[in-house]
């Protein structure tokens, strides 16, 4: 839908009755509509905040950053199909508090009866010595493949439901969520699960590029004067973010993804497998929450089942309608996302930055995400008005 | 004395193109102004441009000799200019006489004066002749009981100038007759009509003076006695129009394609057999709700069938809708925006939908754009869809005909044996008719068996081998090709309701 209006809009600077304004509003308009508006909005936002809050341009600052942005990144792609078929899913926080305390489950070192013995999984799963896999060769890998399937499997669960029993999605998805969430912290008793292997640490935080900025005047250089560049968390995201742009935008599934959201009765008419999509699409839902969940639970060093609750959601869906996926459906790309979180990380990072207390950045990241919706209603009205 | 409603050198484009160019015409008070043009001729956009829906480009406007420009719909309606649209503006869980008022209610003491808004709904309702209590839900109503109420709502603010938008197309014979009078009896107390329709014949009998658009030009007006129906679509599609009918190219073979033994859903439709031949068009017939579509539904998959088989080749059909599209079946529906195209998407993507799947390639079923970017441009070619680029423009900014071009077209990129298409020509003007007649004659030439469903009965005796009567989910009638009767025909569609 983009590149047709921008094409449409030279003509229109052409013939309108004062070309001179007409062409202003209609470069603006072009700018507004293009794929990488959000990517400019967020590179002139930084450079206008950059000389008022020096700390923003400071390493440690961008570091942080980057770090705070593949998290979000990968369960924000994960919203994207969901939201590319017009429907929503709720339970992605609830899912990553879910599965990150799975993960510390199976393969946590060891645990403390101080703490966890109340809890149901106390004997079961987890005990003095260790997660139900810790000890197995490989058993990193084992939990994580375990932990995945069992995110994934609440996604299909909500879209059999919606596919098949004709659940809302917003209905079944918050169902989820609020089951989800209950379950996690009835079974650790709301207790967090520390002691994670090293190797599954690593995929949090661990670097693979680092610069250091001044002058190498030791034989060591302090960690803390150490930023990470590129680590674990880039790899897995940006690997996820490329698999899922090829998906939606390349393959056969993804045509059928946008056609579903375009048109859910002539998808079905035409033959889309619309009930699979659906649910494939809840899937990949669920296991990008679960793909965070491994971010943020080895960042934070252990699982914890209220993992993903309060406004994380906001955030999610926050920085997908900002990047540019419609909630009307039928319209989503990767890139957009990408864009998307970029300036939600970047805006709370600048609110952060600026003082104020967590009521006044969660105020304005309200506002923020209001104007994207309106934006997207706009572009919806637009793109009608050009069809006459 | 000037003109009620005056339009001087009116024009409006939309991103460049025009849609309505140089439009000057005066409506005299007093007259009905019938208006015709094919889809796309700028009918809408002229009628938004008075309602103050869109702002013209350039050109001005006059109403009762002053300067007319109005920014908001809410300024015409202030004006005295009201409309009646195809799809109605009611609100159907209201009543009759809070949708009359629902923009200003009556009020005593800061409340709603209802003994007055229904005394005033009452006198109005019988000014219309309509025998409808103020106080019933508009969800209860005819469709053409609910045109009367939103012509009442136009008495109400006394509109001066009341014009109606194909009002005719969900409204029975009875009651199009009674509109009709209704809207000769508007005339005799003095309002101004326009009346805008493609049923040439309504225009021609209410009609005093005819305007008639093409291209966003008025190419021609003048007193309605100047015009006999031909000279009106000569006017509309610009060009003779020999015959709407192309002649049929090509013989059936015997070879059955379809056959359904005694398909039967309760409620729905009863026994139906008949056999459907290689490079036969066979018509279905039936007035609405006579099961026309429900059969081409349950055909297709869309819709549950109680008893009876379907056999396509000799092999009985079951399954789902994506299975019976694998055997060969491609269906249009009689929705087209709803159930035929994503309306925001390209024309495109709209075109490889049925197919994509077969442009997969392994292993992850990447899209093979090259191959699938040549065989949409030929289907474009095909049947001839007029976009200046199927890859970034939208279905949306095509017109009915070329729309539904689209949709044809995205089975045409597999090879069907069998099309169901129901009203394939609805909201189709004359010029893009003429072009599906000579697509589906193409279709029965190559060898697909056509099921053609349709309600018009002239378009079926134009274009159909054989044609199939229903009436109350039953077969009433079958006619070959030399005993086509219109007579005989409409008896079988009525049948039932007749004994």
């Amino acid at each position: 839908m983009h590149s047709p209006m921008k094409r449409d809009d030279g003509d229109q600077g052409s013939r309108a009755a004062e070309p001179q304004r007409a062409s202003v509003w209609v470069r603006v308009r072009s700018v507004i509509l293009s794929d990488y508006f959000i990517l400019w909005l967020s590179i002139a936002y930084f450079l206008a905040l950059a000389p008022f809050l020096p700390t923003l341009t400071n390493p440690a600052n961008l570091s942080n950053l980057l770090s705070n942005t593949w998290p979000l990144l990968a369960v924000a792609i994960g919203q994207t199909f969901v939201l590319t078929i017009a429907g929503i899913d709720l339970s992605q926080g609830a899912v990553i508090g879910f599965t990150s305390t799975v993960m510390a489950l199976l393969a946590a070192t060891t645990a403390s009866p101080d703490v966890l013995s109340g809890a149901p999984v106390w004997g079961i799963f987890i005990d003095e010595t260790g997660g139900f896999f810790h000890g197995l060769p490989f058993s990193v890998t084992l939990s994580l493949v375990v932990m995945l399937m069992v995110g994934t499997l609440v996604g299909v669960m909500n879209g059999l439901a919606i596919a098949y029993l004709r659940m809302p999605p917003f209905m079944m998805t918050l169902v989820t969520m609020i089951v989800i969430s209950a379950f996690a912290v009835w079974i650790t008793q709301s207790e967090n699960i520390r002691h994670l292997p090293e190797h599954l640490i690593m995929l949090g935080k661990g670097d693979i590029i680092s610069v250091y900025f001044g002058e190498q005047d030791r034989s060591q250089i302090p960690r803390r004067e150490i930023f990470t560049l590129i680590g674990y968390p880039a790899i897995i995201t940006v690997a996820l973010a490329v698999a899922a742009h090829v998906l939606l935008n390349k393959t056969v599934f993804g045509r059928q993804v946008i056609a579903v959201g375009a048109n859910r009765k002539a998808a079905e008419i035409s033959g889309v497998p619309v009930k699979r999509v659906i649910v494939t699409v809840f899937a990949i839902s669920a296991f990008c929450a679960t793909v965070g969940a491994i971010l943020y639970g080895a960042r934070l060093e252990a699982g914890r089942p209220t993992l993903g609750e309060g406004t994380f959601l906001l955030d999610v869906i926050g920085a997908t309608v900002i990047g540019g996926t419609s909630l009307f459906g039928g319209k989503g790309k990767i890139i957009w996302t990408v864009f998307g979180v970029i300036f939600f990380v970047l805006l709370s990072n600048t609110l952060n930055l600026m003082n104020l207390s967590t009521f006044h950045i969660d105020m304005a990241k309200g506002a923020v995400i209001l104007c994207a919706a309106l934006l997207d209603v706009a572009r919806n009205r637009y793109a009608r008005e050009l069809g006459g | 004395m000037s003109a009620l409603l005056g339009l001087h050198r009116l024009s409006k484009s939309w991103f460049g193109v025009p849609a309505v160019t140089d439009m000057t015409l005066e409506i005299p008070a007093g007259i009905c102004l019938g208006m015709i043009g094919e889809n796309g001729a700028g009918k809408s956009t002229l009628m938004n441009m008075i309602g103050g829906v869109v702002t013209p480009t350039s050109g001005s406007m006059t109403w009762r000799g002053e300067p007319y420009d109005p920014k908001t719909p809410a300024d015409a309606k202030a004006s005295g200019i009201a409309f009646i649209h195809q799809e109605l503006n009611l609100f159907t869980n209201l009543t009759v006489a809070e949708n009359i008022f629902i923009d200003e209610f009556p009020r005593r003491l800061g409340l709603i004066d209802k003994a007055q808004m229904i005394g005033r709904t009452r006198a109005l309702l019988d000014r219309l002749n309509l025998h409808a209590e103020p106080e019933t839900p508009v969800g209860s109503l005819a469709p053409g009981e609910r045109q009367l109420v939103e012509i009442a709502k136009a008495l109400h603010r006394e509109a001066a100038l009341i014009i109606f938008d194909e009002p005719t197309t969900s409204l029975t014979a009875r009651e199009t007759e009674k509109l009709f009078e209704t809207i000769r009896g508007l005339r005799a107390d003095g309002a101004t009509i326009v009346y805008i329709s493609h049923i040439l014949g309504e225009v021609k009998a209410l009609s005093d003076h005819l305007a008639v658009l093409r291209d966003g030009h008025l190419v021609d007006e003048g007193p309605i006695e100047r015009f006999d129906i031909p000279a009106m679509i000569n006017a509309m599609i610009g060009r003779e129009l020999s015959a709407i009918y192309p002649p049929r190219s090509s013989q059936p073979a015997d070879e059955v394609v379809l056959e359904a033994d005694g398909l039967s859903q309760a409620g729905v439709v009863e026994d139906i057999c008949f056999k459907l031949h290689r490079g036969e068009i066979l018509g279905v017939f039936g007035l609405m709700g006579s099961g026309r579509s429900e059969l081409a539904r349950m055909i297709f998959g869309v819709d549950p069938t109680g008893s009876g088989t379907l056999f396509m080749h000799d092999q009985p059909v079951t399954g789902d809708t994506r299975e019976r599209i694998a055997r060969g079946m491609a269906f249009v529906t009689e929705n087209r925006r709803e159930e035929g195209l994503m309306m925001d998407a390209t024309i495109s993507d709209n075109l490889s939908l049925v197919t994509i799947e077969d442009y997969g390639r392994p292993p992850v079923a990447l899209i093979d754009r090259e191959r699938l970017k040549a065989r949409t441009e030929g289907v474009r070619d095909e049947v001839r869809i007029k976009a200046a680029n199927i890859a970034t423009q939208a279905a949306r900014a095509l017109s009915g005909g070329n729309q539904q071009k689209v949709v044809i077209g995205k089975w045409l990129l597999g090879a069907p044996q069998l099309f169901i298409l129901d009203e394939p020509t609805r909201g189709v003007d004359v010029g893009a008719k003429h072009e599906i007649y000579t697509i589906i004659d193409k279709l029965a030439a190559s060898g697909s068996a056509v099921l053609l469903i349709s309600s018009e009965l002239e378009e079926l005796m134009g274009t159909c081998d054989r044609i199939l009567v229903m009436a109350q989910g039953e077969i009433t009638g079958e006619f070959a090709k030399n005993d086509f009767s219109e007579a005989a025909i409409i008896a079988a569609a009525f049948k039932e309701v007749a004994a």
